[in-house]
């Protein structure tokens, strides 16, 4: 294996790594469920990512073809990581799970929990913003 | 260079693997839980790519295929659990 393909590998491998530990530092550190749920759900999917990418490299320097194993890792992963994490969001709003106060629109969880659209606003609040 | 990165990528996956450890048995409630086994196994499928390098084998990739399906498809089923009470209606 020459050094372009080595140090390629190396560089993905060590931000893979620091990205999942991101992600896992603030699954650890982050305050409520809601907050702590955005962590792991994208920045452990970049890392692995990354990771994956390295070795399918890894595997054709050395082995001299390319694996879809990793490909098919790769596409699994990014399709099935944001269905676990709107279903553990529903999850926590059914359960009433406690919010930090500063959440805004803290009024459409009920509508949620029934499952029901927002109600229709003007568009922009007094304040100016949009809704 | 690349032995290198490889053991410190495996040293980081297994200090972020010894977080989420600690947020399952600390977690306040079962979604926090559900949430640091759903980022345990990715992490797991993380180090298993690295040892497989480690060790020059791609023996390992069906392994780590194995864990992502049967990974998605546990959280999926336990989620549906606590928000429907059964999982199969």
């Amino acid at each position: 294996m020459n050094d372009m393909f080595e140090i390629v590998i190396s560089v993905l491998l060590v931000i893979g790594g620091i990205f999942i530990f991101v992600g896992s530092l603030g699954l650890a550190r982050l305050q409520d469920f809601y907050t702590r749920l955005h962590a792991p759900t994208k920045a452990t999917t970049v890392g692995l990512g990354s990771v994956l990418l390295a070795s399918m490299i890894y595997t054709y320097a050395t082995e001299g073809y390319i694996t879809v194993n990793v490909l098919l890792i790769t596409l699994f992963l990014v399709i099935t990581a944001p269905v676990v994490a709107h279903i553990l969001a529903k999850v926590a709003m059914h359960h009433q799970v406690k919010m930090i106060p500063r959440t805004r629109n803290r009024e459409m969880v009920k509508l949620a929990r029934k499952q029901l659209p927002p109600t229709a606003t003007t568009g922009v609040e007094e304040d100016g913003r949009l809704p | 260079m690349l032995d290198f990165a490889v053991i410190f990528v495996g040293i980081v996956l297994a200090i972020s693997l010894l977080l989420n450890v600690y947020r399952l048995f600390l977690g306040p409630n079962a979604s926090d839980r559900l949430l640091a086994l759903d980022t345990m196994y990715i992490n797991s499928i993380a180090l298993i790519l690295v040892y497989g390098m480690h060790s020059s084998t791609t023996l390992y990739f069906e392994a780590a295929l194995l864990i992502a399906m049967l990974g998605f498809v546990s959280s999926v089923a336990f989620a549906k659990y606590l928000l429907r009470g059964d999982i199969i209606e």
